[in-house]
């Protein structure tokens, strides 16, 4: 009898503890809390989770992850005021819906939390929350990189392959190639829409009535997959100039096969990993980068997909 | 020997005898109360120093629970009446997103697209309700179709008429409505104000709001929730109408038979459950100023669950209001309270689930010890 209960007491207690040990392990390191936009569906953010595990590990402080299970933004402005209430040193957040969590974020500030946006935003919004600073892949910037680097390989005309075009921010994105050039914009981007089908043909369609194009931009692998097909199907696949935003099975056959030049990685990794090691030193010794943190863009190649392949999915 | 028996009972010798602790164990609530005591202790025992209980931590999970309570007073009438509605979540979505299109696409009056949009509601409340008494196919069925056709609609109207899926600047147009600051706006500033200058309560420590208290009053959802709560008991327990709607859950033909309008009780139970999900919706958009696509996403069965601690039998006819809303505390409190105490996120769905589940069982397991019910 005594021995059941012992066996009880031991088994509860054992139950227990995953729950009551963070508790007490506060006491030590500093702790931050990550709040995504990120529904529990979305695998992307796995990068995120490993890049805080990592941080947190390297630099002795709890990071804990946070997001709504359904992507829903008004459950995130809760987490936000919720991380704010459970006093931690630091909240690292995306600006997923500015008008929604400028609230939470700007009372947690003034409560005296720290706070950096990842990912999601822009350098000005994170300004104007009060936030120390941005660590993302302006999406202009990206593009305007992107578009030097294809001057420099020698193109001169060039398509963009759009197919989110309700949302702003991506479009900045052939902006800032068409800057990068150096030539306008005008009607090299293409609005593609989602169907796979129709981007292939809306594709093809462009380059026969515009031949002398050699330079072709994709957004992402929605955009870029169906692109693939048409340049196979109309005989320019490895002729025509190719880069894509973002990496995906397909687009990494691509890059390895030649027909495409190269994806920009916007490297979730370090939108996670470097929040966690800029607070810890900021809250530690109190120094902190004097400006906002591009991850992106991270030109990946040929060269560099042995690595892309070993850690896609872990880090990459 | 009869005689005397006779004498003695002076009561009608149809009605049971009860004692007065029995009767107060019986009631439908005891489960809820017994877990939001257990509850609370819980977290006040692993979670005292985290912050769960100053202002802002008590606001944060109060107005969580606010939120449940709100959609769980229509879940549970519903319930009660012996019928579903799986299209709360979406009716919210629905809901937020009319308003942010009436007033900020339209340009009209935020007062006006508020009204409109509960009218609108309603109406889609009241098909809910027909098309199940009409066709008499499961509730369950029906709102599943509404529940796809509403967040349908959420998705499509926008993207048609703004080319994306969020529509802000509500907060911009909604400035000085007085119908707005009903849902939007917050009591008692003045009492908050003053507890944070007599430093009973934490007050922002930099920035533009310096020195104010942190929690600056009561939200007028949690206004919402309470009123909701009190009408929806006293309808049930007070009033011919509740009798009506414990005997459409219980047995509808024998309640038609009796002369209880069985269909009308129903369709006006979807109707409140739909008014519920509104209130929920404008109160969120008023707050933050914006309307999105994903709003309310699997409200539905955090109504129903919160409802179902709460003590409500899901075949109908038992249940109470009072239950339901101390599930919906409960279903708060644990929620935000885990995040408090620290458990790993990944884990704590898991958590979730298993105290959802032991607080079920030990309402269904009480309630069959005292009632002696199989």
């Amino acid at each position: 009898m005594k021995s059941n209960l012992t066996k009880f007491l031991v088994g509860a207690a054992i139950a227990v503890a995953p729950m009551v040990a963070p508790t007490f392990a506060t006491a030590e390191g500093e702790r931050y809390v990550l709040v995504s936009h990120a529904p529990d569906s979305d695998s992307w953010w796995n990068t995120i989770k490993n890049g805080i595990a990592l941080a947190g590990e390297q630099m002795g402080v709890e990071v804990e992850y946070r997001n709504p299970p359904t992507g829903d933004i008004a459950d995130m402005a809760r987490i936000v005021e919720q991380a704010a209430a459970s006093a931690p040193n630091g909240i690292i957040t995306t600006l997923a819906d500015y008008d929604v969590l400028k609230g939470p974020i700007m009372d947690a500030v003034a409560s005296g939390v720290d706070v950096i946006i990842m990912n999601t935003g822009t350098p000005e919004q994170a300004r104007e929350v009060g936030a120390l600073m941005y660590v993302g892949q302006p999406e202009y910037d990206a593009g305007l990189a992107a578009g030097m680097r294809a001057k420099d390989d020698g193109v001169t005309s060039f398509l963009c392959v759009n197919h989110a075009i309700q949302q702003p921010t991506v479009g900045e994105r052939c902006q800032g190639f068409a800057d990068g050039l150096g030539v306008e914009l005008g009607e090299s981007m293409l609005d593609s829409g989602t169907d796979p089908a129709e981007i292939k043909n809306r594709v093809m369609a462009y380059l026969n009535a515009n031949p002398d194009t050699d330079g072709i931009l994709t957004l992402g692998p929605v955009s870029a997959d169906p692109t693939i097909l048409a340049l196979e199907e109309n005989g320019m696949a490895g002729d025509i100039y190719f880069g894509t935003f973002d990496l995906g099975d397909e687009i990494v056959k691509g890059i390895k096969s030649g027909v495409i030049q190269w994806g920009i990685d916007q490297q979730p990794f370090l939108q996670a990993y470097l929040p966690v090691v800029i607070m810890t030193n900021y809250h530690r010794y109190g120094v902190l980068p004097g400006n906002n943190i591009n991850s992106g863009p991270g030109f990946v190649t040929a060269d560099a997909l042995e690595m892309v392949e070993k850690f896609a999915g872990e880090y990459r | 020997m009869s005689q005397t028996a006779q004498s003695q009972t002076v009561s009608d010798e149809r009605v049971k005898e009860m004692s007065a602790l029995r009767r107060a164990l019986i009631r439908p609530e005891l489960g809820g109360l017994v877990g939001t005591v257990a509850v609370f202790t819980f977290f006040l025992l692993f979670a005292f120093d985290s912050g769960m209980f100053s202002s802002q931590g008590v606001m944060n999970w109060s107005t969580v629970s606010a939120q449940f309570m709100i959609i769980a007073v229509g879940a549970c009438l519903l319930m009660i009446a012996g019928e579903f509605d799986l299209s709360v979540g979406s009716m919210i979505g629905f809901s937020g997103m009319m308003i942010a299109i009436l007033s900020v696409t339209l340009g009209w009056p935020v007062w006006l697209a508020i009204i409109v949009t509960f009218a609108m509601c309603i109406v889609i409340g009241a098909l809910n309700g027909y098309i199940v008494i009409r066709t008499g196919l499961p509730s369950f069925i029906v709102t599943l179709a509404f529940l796809f056709i509403l967040r349908g609609f959420t998705i499509y109207l926008p993207q048609t008429i703004e080319r994306k899926t969020i529509i802000s600047g509500v907060r911009d147009v909604a400035e000085g409505d007085w119908l707005a600051a009903l849902f939007g706006g917050k009591i008692l500033t003045g009492f908050f104000t003053w507890m944070g200058q007599a430093g009973l309560i934490e007050t922002f420590e930099r920035g533009t709001r310096e020195g104010q208290p942190v929690v600056d009053g009561i939200p007028m959802l949690i206004v919402w929730a309470i009123i909701l709560v009190i009408f929806g008991h006293i309808l049930l327990t007070r009033t011919r109408f509740g009798n009506w709607i414990f005997a459409s859950g219980g047995d509808a033909e024998a309640a038609r038979n009796s002369g209880v309008p069985v269909s009308r009780v129903k369709i006006l139970m979807f109707m409140f459950t739909a008014f519920c999900a509104c209130v929920f919706a404008t109160c969120q958009v008023m707050e933050f100023g914006s309307a999105g696509a994903d709003r309310g996403l699997l409200k539905e069965f955090e109504a129903i669950i919160a409802v179902v601690i709460g003590g409500a039998l899901l075949t109908g006819g038992y249940g109470s209001v009072i239950g339901a809303a101390l599930g919906a505390l409960i279903f708060g409190v644990v929620q935000q309270g885990l995040f408090f105490a620290g458990v790993e996120s990944s884990l704590f769905r898991v958590f979730l689930g298993i105290i959802l589940l032991f607080a079920v069982i030990l309402n269904t397991y009480i309630r069959r010890l005292i009632t002696g019910e199989r």
